[in-house]
């Protein structure tokens, strides 16, 4: 039996947390999602190692993290420019990389976008709870040691260390690259209850500009800009989408994500795209989004579009 | 019962069969959810029942919303309300209401010229349904409580509130399945091991459930498990 190759983690940064595809079919006993928050480049990092789609990667939020290779290894780095580097030499991401025993993958500080998804050849061993290694803090499931926790300094990562047949290509073609420097425009489509905003405050919503505050992560990233009223006649707590944008009394509005709470009672002013959620998951604080109204067969198509680019890749 | 159709997304609709919160709803609640999750079988991704609607999410590579609307469509048709246990499984709390772990015991009884005694007999007096799990967990909102009971949540919330808390927001009642930060109002405790993601089923209440507190004393209490230390005030 030959033993899985092992990263050490010599500093762990501010946070970074193992995630898979996420823990499905619980949401009715109160339990979160979890999952990748940039679900595309979380596939991408797999799709380079040929990877099942929801194999486990590391999620690195910010940068801060060091780890050093314990044998040689194959690994992949997708989204966002955290000023990645390999022994001092820079790394870019969208790439799979070859690490030998010794050498020092060390995350810095964010150049673009914040959230960065480190692949392994078969995924990242974790501890599974309820179907899945998705790593939730608040409910104590899933890591790369259980219960939720984090990455900490002089933990070890083990990939499956699953040999298989890489894709001739290391690189995602550049078409698929999302470019976290250009503005974001993310998509919205209307629900029910976005006709209880009143109309300004709908025209405001689709045309002024939303800052992303500091209140942002995992659960939801709240907006900043002008107040949005609602004239809803009070509300139960429902089941709430990944994505539901959620509008407290403030006018200002929540973005749901993937550890959301399982139920809410603010009225919503529709709900993120994936391709928009995944957007969202890498701007960084005080950067300026705007939201487009859309329909559901369009961001649908949308989605399968980039799903199947993922999914083709691997598969050759 | 027309039930409304409401989009919730790419893979997922929102199905509203009330404005309000109505316990008649809640038979009709659990037979959708039952036969949704046969109509919908393996395209099934995630059911989130609550107070008045179920949020149904599918596999979008499966389902269009149109495919999804029609499978919907076709439950809703067939639907009947599930009397079938009665509206549900009747599942016994054992509850210690004591002020040492049920500090407002004494402010809700003093509102009502009541002893604790019987704001405790008040409160084991009704049947609840468990409307949602949420929040944490585990964690069920289960109404109505009686209008005296009905107490708002504390202006400022519990660092900890301990495991097995029974407590009153307005006209909702839970018990709280581990430690965590809480505003509602504190009456007692159970000794009832509310989550465990090791046992099956791994929560102790599910949405559709009828709920009875039994009052059991300190002796029974300990006897059952329960940690008697009294909620610690954190200066806040």
């Amino acid at each position: 039996m030959s033993l899985a190759a092992a990263l050490r983690v010599e500093k762990a940064g501010p946070l970074a947390l193992l995630q898979d595809g996420g823990r499905f079919g619980v949401r009715h006993l109160g339990i979160t999602q979890g999952g990748p928050m940039d679900w595309h480049a979380a596939g991408w990092a797999n799709a380079l190692l040929g990877n099942e789609p929801g194999a486990a990667v590391l999620e690195v939020t910010i940068g801060g993290l060091t780890l050093v290779a314990e044998a040689e290894l194959t690994l992949s780095l997708c989204g966002a420019d955290l000023s990645a580097s390999v022994n001092g030499q820079k790394l870019r991401p969208w790439q799979r990389f070859t690490l030998q025993a010794g050498d020092r993958l060390a995350f810095g500080m964010p150049r673009c976008g914040v959230r960065a998804y480190l692949g392994a050849c078969g995924g990242w061993q974790g501890v599974p709870a309820l179907g899945s290694v998705a790593c939730v803090g608040r409910e104590g499931f899933g890591g790369h040691k259980g219960g939720g926790r984090p990455l900490d300094d002089g933990d070890q990562l083990q990939s499956e260390a699953r040999s298989q047949p890489l894709h001739l290509f290391s690189c995602v073609p550049p078409e698929y690259q999302p470019d976290y420097g250009q503005p974001a425009e993310l998509g919205v489509i209307p629900g029910s209850q976005t006709a209880f905003f009143d109309g300004a405050s709908l025209y405001e919503a689709f045309n002024a500009p939303w800052q992303v505050d500091t209140r942002a992560d995992r659960m939801g990233i709240r907006l900043t800009g002008p107040e949005l009223v609602c004239h809803h006649p009070g509300m139960v707590s429902e089941g709430l989408a990944a994505g539901a944008i959620q509008v407290p009394p403030d006018g200002q509005p929540i973005c749901l994500m993937n550890d959301r709470q399982t139920i809410g009672g603010y009225p919503r002013l529709g709900t993120l795209t994936p391709l928009a959620r995944a957007r969202l998951a890498q701007c960084q604080t005080g950067e300026t989004v705007r939201l487009r109204a859309t329909g559901t067969g369009r961001a649908r198509q949308e989605y399968l579009v980039a799903q199947k680019a993922i999914g083709s890749f691997q598969s050759q | 019962m027309t039930p409304k159709l409401q989009n919730a997304g790419i893979d997922a609709w929102l199905v509203r069969f009330s404005e309000r919160i109505d316990p008649a709803v809640q038979p009709w609640i659990n037979a959708f959810c039952q036969d949704c999750r046969a109509a919908f079988g393996g395209l099934l991704v995630d059911l989130v029942p609550s107070y008045t609607t179920v949020l149904v999410q599918y596999d979008p590579w499966q389902l269009d919303d149109a495919g999804a609307r029609r499978v919907i469509e076709r439950v809703l048709e067939r639907l009947a309300p599930d009397r079938s246990r009665g509206g549900g499984r009747l599942v016994e709390i054992p509850v210690w209401y004591d002020p040492s772990v049920g500090p407002e015991l004494e402010r809700i009884a003093a509102r009502n010229d009541w002893t604790p005694q019987q704001v405790a007999e008040a409160h084991a007096a009704c049947e609840y349904q468990v409307f949602a799990l949420g929040f944490v967990p585990g964690f069920a909102f289960m109404g109505m409580v009686s209008p005296q009971l009905a107490t708002p949540r504390l202006a400022t919330p519990r660092q900890k509130v301990p495991r097995g808390s029974i407590a009153i927001a307005e006209r909702q009642t839970s018990a709280y399945p581990q430690q965590t930060p809480g505003g509602w109002n504190l009456v007692g405790r159970t000794p009832v091991v509310l989550f465990d993601a090791e046992r099956t089923p791994m929560t102790t209440l599910e949405p559709g459930d009828r709920v009875r507190f039994t009052p059991i004393s300190r002796d029974t209490f300990i006897k059952l498990g329960g940690d008697t230390s009294p909620v610690e005030e954190v200066p806040q």
